[in-house]
């Protein structure tokens, strides 16, 4: 959003967004002192369960989210100061929320300059009655789902925003798992809320005629969040565990939200069907294990059961409606996978049909990587080579160094041990994870020994 | 809310054929005709093309005029709209029936509030 600012007429006045605010918004953990023991934990699970439903509500009724996030968190203080002798109370939510709305007149007070929307919230807030109408709760959080992932946001705004507003984690957590400084990432929600604000980014669920254009912005976020931890793109860790746990709360949270959406419950179904995997996929040493070679036993039970059983229930939807989405045909490969009983014993023929019609309906270079390694699986490695051959022109491939692993795997098994030690030496040198560069080693060393 | 949405099309760019720019201009006439129907029209106008243009610098009290627009791009403002809008999902969605839309690019920028 900042790259392309032209020189702006001095008249404007209006400061930069240098001034990052401490402490905003919601407060996961941070709020809490550490050592207080037992309550402290107590505490600090009310507050993550309600902060979020509380600040959807707070947003729309305040017209702000820096002033929604503002009075949670002086009503959060106050909890601190008053429950842990009071005890905590029957509802939270209602506390919080009523406490929130008087944080929210003294700040009001406070200003001076008052903008319209905030007078009305002025006038909201002052009003004596309790109208928290918890009913349309669930209906808010809804709400912001869509303002974190307008697509009139730049992508890292969304996820930042979503994790943020929605996920009620702390700009420090943030920071943390996207690998920037914790001022570069307050600084992006920054932003974010200053384009909400000035450009009247709507607190609403997208009408039905655009809600198809949405809803897909909406579910790439978290699948980004997911993807980010399940396969970090650089650093030592292979996985964050903690980003795909956040995902899945995330993909939860939507399928309650809005039931009966068939690719709402893909992903989920997709995530978890993966995440499964998650206990196998790494050995004690912090190394890549691949799917072939995964103690099957180490994946989570659980979870596949649960995974499959969504994807059921979305298909059986679709069916209905017209075509699964791309989410399904994901999860149903993943599915595939999961419940095989073993590498050799996977159905590789139907996995290879479901790549197809993914890249037939959204044909992007990694599911074309992907359709020709089910092919060689399926048909023998000779044509999943032919295959790759085939996408070796896109310049995106042709640098990523999966598509070389998969390549010198396949010339591995063809026998042509020459092509493939060249193959694993050009992975090696585009592979961006130490984890990944550390097993693509590990192959280029036994093919070499066997050369 | 009011919105300014700027028409940038790329300066070489040109209708194929004077049945094309016809319709164009029709094209035009029909979205001024809605937006000034649903009241959202507040103001617009097509500009002269970018070679027309001047660019004004006052530098310790001395103005400075140079020919031409102040960024050179090869996409140039070609006219502009005012909206008055409810939020910015309305004028996204206007902003994308703008004929130039298709082969331009419309910047479609909030209107401080008095």
């Amino acid at each position: 959003m900042t790259g392309r600012r032209r020189r702006v007429p001095a008249a404007t006045g209006v400061p930069a967004a240098t001034g990052v605010p401490a402490g905003t918004g919601v407060p996961a953990a941070t709020g809490v002192p550490a050592g207080t023991g037992g309550l402290a934990d107590e505490l600090d699970a009310v507050f993550r369960r309600e902060a979020g439903q509380a600040l959807a509500k707070l947003i729309r009724f305040l017209g702000d989210i820096d002033l929604a996030e503002d009075a949670l968190q002086d009503a959060i203080v106050a909890a601190l100061e008053s429950w842990p002798a009071g005890g905590i109370p029957d509802s939270p939510l209602a506390w919080l929320l009523t406490t929130a709305k008087r944080k929210a007149v003294d700040r009001l007070r406070r200003e001076t300059q008052r903008s319209d929307k905030q007078q009305a919230a002025l006038a909201w807030a002052a009003d004596g009655q309790q109208e928290a109408d918890m009913s349309a709760i669930e209906d808010d959080r809804l709400r912001l789902v869509f303002t974190c992932c307008h697509p009139a946001l730049a992508a890292d705004a969304q996820v930042a925003l979503t994790l943020r507003l929605i996920g009620g984690l702390s700009v420090t957590e943030i920071a943390r798992a996207f690998l920037v400084t914790e001022t570069t990432m307050a600084q992006r929600l920054v932003r974010a809320k200053r384009k909400i604000r000035s450009a009247a980014i709507p607190y609403q669920v997208p009408s039905d005629a655009i809600l198809p254009d949405r809803l897909p912005q909406v579910l790439a976020v978290i699948y980004l969040i997911f993807t980010e931890g399940y396969s970090a793109s650089a650093g030592d860790d292979l996985i964050r565990s903690d980003l795909c746990a956040e995902a899945i709360r995330l993909g939860r949270l939507l399928a309650e939200l809005m039931p009966g959406e068939p690719e709402v419950d893909g992903l989920l179904a997709l995530m978890l069907l993966h995440h499964a995997r998650g206990p196998a996929r790494v050995d004690s040493a912090g190394d890549l294990v691949l799917l072939a070679e995964q103690h099957r036993s180490r994946w989570n039970r659980g979870q596949i059961a649960e995974g499959v059983a969504l994807l059921d229930k979305a298909l059986r939807r679709s069916r209905r409606l017209g075509e699964p989405g791309p989410y399904q045909l994901q999860a149903a490969i993943a599915a595939l996978h999961d419940q095989a009983p073993t590498a050799r014993d996977t159905d590789w023929p139907q996995i290879k049909a479901l790549y197809a019609e993914l890249y037939r309906r959204w044909p992007s270079p990694v599911v074309g990587l992907n359709a020709a390694v089910a092919t060689a699986m399926a048909d023998g490695p000779a044509e999943g080579l032919a295959q790759l051959d085939v996408l070796a022109d896109n310049d995106r491939l042709r640098t990523h160094h999966l598509y070389h692993a998969a390549r010198a795997d396949l010339l591995t098994r063809m026998g042509r041990t020459c092509d493939a030690v060249a193959a694993y030496r050009r992975a090696l040198e585009l592979a961006n994870t130490t984890a990944e560069q550390r097993f693509l080693a590990k192959q280029l060393c036994g093919v070499s020994r066997d050369q | 809310m009011k919105y300014l949405m700027m028409i940038a099309v790329d300066r070489s760019s040109r209708p194929a054929s004077l049945a094309a720019g016809e319709k164009l201009m029709a094209e035009y006439l029909a979205f001024n005709q809605r937006i000034t129907g649903s009241g959202e029209l507040v103001t617009g106008d097509r500009l002269e093309d970018a070679g027309t243009a001047t660019s004004v610098r006052v530098r310790d009290g001395k103005t400075m005029l140079t020919d031409g627009p102040f960024a050179e791009t090869t996409e140039q403002l070609g006219g502009f709209y005012i909206i008055d809008v409810p939020d910015l999902d309305r004028a996204l969605e206007l902003a994308a029936q703008i004929p130039n839309a298709r082969d331009g690019v419309v910047e479609v920028r909030p209107i401080v509030a008095g």
